[in-house]
């Protein structure tokens, strides 16, 4: 088969990390975020590692929508930590999402990219991450205070301390293919809205 | 009424959007919205967030609803078109919405590059399930307004109020 040209000149170490074991470790309490999680593979091991919890609300769809969810959020609850976490394709979708970020940068805020340069839900083609493109650099070049690029299981602590800390940031974690942590959750959006706000704001 | 400071139905929007609770107001710049992003800039309990794309602030809405705040996405007629299937969130997941659309491609428009979008922007927004409001004349402002306002949150549905050119005045070319 017939394959795309890597992009001259970029020089990655290869990824090696199992998403699996990999975003476990870094958001290891996911029940002390309100999340969103982009489509697909992100939201599937998010509601897996709270089971379908009411503080995660993860797409199905609306691709690209993710990032700017998780900016109105955060910018209408300053006191919760916000996280939003999502996968290299949704992210390049509406990439431009990172520089309205930047700009609000609010210090509630985490942004995780689960980077595996492919998209996982269509038939593994290569994405332009998987060619060269850095969307760590972007991130950087958006303005986006702290950005942290994640290769190595070692690396992972630096990870969770960022996370802890304030401050908007952004964390590339680099990832091999491969599926995601996947249990049942619901699909029905509205049900999933409804849930959400039901647990944060009891309305 | 128009001043320097710009028309008196534009401020008049604002102060109801704000008695409404609004505090995340989003916006693709456009000089129909002059006012609105002006007040929005100087008002210390808004947050005034411009976007790169108009998807970007239905997103952004939504995000607000879950967090139990309410907001409105500011854009011309062209960017309506840019929103298409991320309003598949909004319908899918039944959040209130709220979107204040300037009309480019309508009365007395000079630029032919603005008439496709412009002619579709009423269809695209009811094909995606978003109830359309019209002002053509100052009085028509905050009676429409009012009446988004309840449709979108003592409802929950999502709606577009557009602002005629013949209301905003046609650019000159």
């Amino acid at each position: 088969m017939a394959q795309l040209k890597r992009i001259a000149g970029v020089n990655q170490p290869p990824a090696t990390l199992d998403r699996r074991e990999a975003v476990p470790a870094l958001i290891e309490r996911p029940a002390d975020w309100l999340v969103v999680a982009g489509l697909a593979g992100t939201a599937q091991e998010l509601c897996a590692m709270t089971d379908d919890g009411p503080n995660v609300f993860g797409l199905g769809g609306a691709m690209g929508a993710g990032p700017m969810m998780a900016l109105g959020l955060a910018l209408s609850q300053p006191t919760r930590r916000v996280l939003g976490i999502t996968g290299d394709g949704e992210l390049l979708m509406n990439v431009g999402a990172l520089a309205t970020i930047a700009l609000m940068a609010p210090a509630n805020l985490k942004l995780v990219c689960v980077d595996n340069g492919h998209y996982g839900e269509t038939g593994n083609q290569d994405s332009h991450t998987g060619l060269g493109v850095q969307l760590d650099r972007v991130a950087s070049g958006f303005g986006i205070p702290t950005v942290l690029t994640i290769n190595t299981m070692a690396e992972i602590e630096e990870g969770r301390r960022i996370l802890a800390a304030p401050g908007l940031a952004f964390i590339l974690l680099r990832v091999k293919e491969g599926p995601a942590l996947k249990k049942p959750r619901s699909l029905r959006p509205h049900v999933v809205r409804d849930r959400f706000r039901a647990a944060l704001l009891g309305a | 009424m128009t001043t320097p400071d710009g028309p008196a139905w534009a401020h008049a929007m604002y102060d109801a959007l704000r008695a409404q609770g609004v505090t995340q107001i989003a916006y693709v710049p456009d000089a129909g919205h002059r006012v609105m992003i002006d007040r929005s800039l100087a008002d210390p309990d808004v947050h005034s967030i411009p976007l790169t794309t108009e998807e970007e602030g239905v997103a952004l809405l939504a995000g607000a609803d879950l967090g139990g705040a309410r907001g409105v996405l500011l854009m011309q007629s062209s960017g309506v078109g840019n929103c298409i299937n991320m309003l598949s969130l909004t319908a899918g997941s039944r959040f209130p919405f709220l979107t204040v659309v300037s009309m480019r491609g309508d009365f007395g428009e000079g630029n032919p590059w603005q008439f496709p979008m412009g002619r579709a922007t009423q269809a695209v927004l009811e094909a995606m399930g978003v109830a359309v409001l019209r002002c053509d004349a100052p009085e028509d402002v905050m009676p429409t307004i009012q009446a988004a306002c309840t449709m979108a949150w003592g409802s929950g549905e999502a709606v577009a109020v557009l602002l005629g050119q013949r209301l905003l005045g046609a650019k000159k070319f």
